[in-house]
């Protein structure tokens, strides 16, 4: 299992470069996302609000409200792997959908905190390398457009959301905000229909979280990264 | 690129750290309680489901209906044969290239 997490996040890491490159960022701040922000998803909306021409500001939003999940997966995790010291500010770095899915599949308390941090590092490890790859090998392709990136940007961004459509619930959730941003698109500033459709994913979930008991918030560990 | 961006790009990085942190640091009743459950669910599908829409149709403040259509079909069908994450980008991009070079 650690060496497809490994191999899955290798490939997402040469997509990530590549269309940082292409959305228009300079090779220091790709690889200063990959270093510093480490979570996949909000990487990707970072970079994808900024290729929609839209400001710094709403990029900041968006990928914000991706990981507010990661503070979810932090809970989970300080109480499964326990971390002391100086490792707490380490762990709460690898804190990620890869490592807190190896963690909560084990059930041995030993092997949970063994798998947190060893996915935990090679994801570090390895999507960094591979953002850097990414990275010049998107500065290398020159006009993104021509070998269709922008195309690859809408596949990553479905491939991130898919393993997430298992039931009726999500699959209606995901066409509203659909919708709702296509919808959105010719009258709010770029960036801002994402943030609309943040607020109806909230109101959604709150509403119902008042009919039925929550889902699991922690993805298996066999899905597409993010 | 401008300051202004790296300015951004900083306080994003702070933020997604804080909040891995936070889950470190809160009272465990806060989060685990199943409506910030059922909310950060949401959130999450709402937002990749929006930034897949964008990525699609969105040409500036305008909706464009191009050969990113097609890049969405090709990456549905390659998810819903199971194909790898690498695998459904390079078909996505395939896609899109093919239908521009082949419309022009």
């Amino acid at each position: 299992m650690g060496l497809s997490i490994a191999a899955a996040t290798g490939l997402y890491g040469i997509s990530f470069g590549a269309l940082s490159i292409a959305a228009g960022l300079s090779l220091a701040q790709t690889m200063a996302l990959s270093l510093l922000m480490f979570t996949g998803g909000s990487q990707f909306a970072f970079i994808g609000v900024i290729a929609g021409g839209g400001t710094g500001a709403a990029a900041l939003g968006a990928a914000s409200l991706l990981g507010v999940r990661n503070a979810v997966y932090g809970l989970q995790m300080s109480r499964l792997i326990a971390p002391r010291g100086p490792w707490r500010w380490l762990a709460a770095h690898w804190t990620i959908d890869e490592s807190a899915a190896t963690a909560s599949s084990q059930i041995d308390a030993s092997e949970q905190r063994r798998g947190f941090w060893v996915a935990g590092a090679g994801v570090f490890l390895l999507w960094n390398l591979f953002t850097l790859a990414g990275a010049l090998l998107g500065d290398a392709l020159g006009d993104p457009r021509r070998f269709g990136l922008d195309g690859a940007a809408v596949a990553a961004f479905l491939g991130l959301l898919w393993p997430r459509l298992r039931a009726r619930e999500p699959v209606a959730l995901a066409l509203v905000c659909g919708l709702v941003t296509a919808a959105a698109v010719p009258w709010l500033p770029a960036g801002l229909p994402i943030l609309l459709a943040a607020a109806v994913g909230a109101i959604w979930g709150w509403w119902r979280s008042r009919a039925r008991p929550a889902l699991a918030s922690v993805p298996d560990s066999s899905g597409s990264p993010s | 690129m401008s300051p202004g961006l790296w300015g951004w790009i900083a306080l994003a990085c702070a933020i997604a750290y804080a909040s891995k942190l936070l889950g470190y640091g809160l009272p465990a009743h806060w989060l685990s309680n199943p409506r910030m459950g059922q909310i950060t669910t949401s959130l999450t599908v709402a937002l990749l489901a929006s930034l897949t829409m964008m990525n699609t149709l969105a040409s500036g403040t305008h909706l464009a209906f191009d050969a990113r259509l097609g890049a969405l079909l090709a990456a549905a069908v390659a998810l819903w044969l199971r194909l790898p994450f690498l695998a459904v980008v390079v078909i996505g991009a395939l896609a899109c290239a093919l239908l521009r070079w082949w419309h022009m």
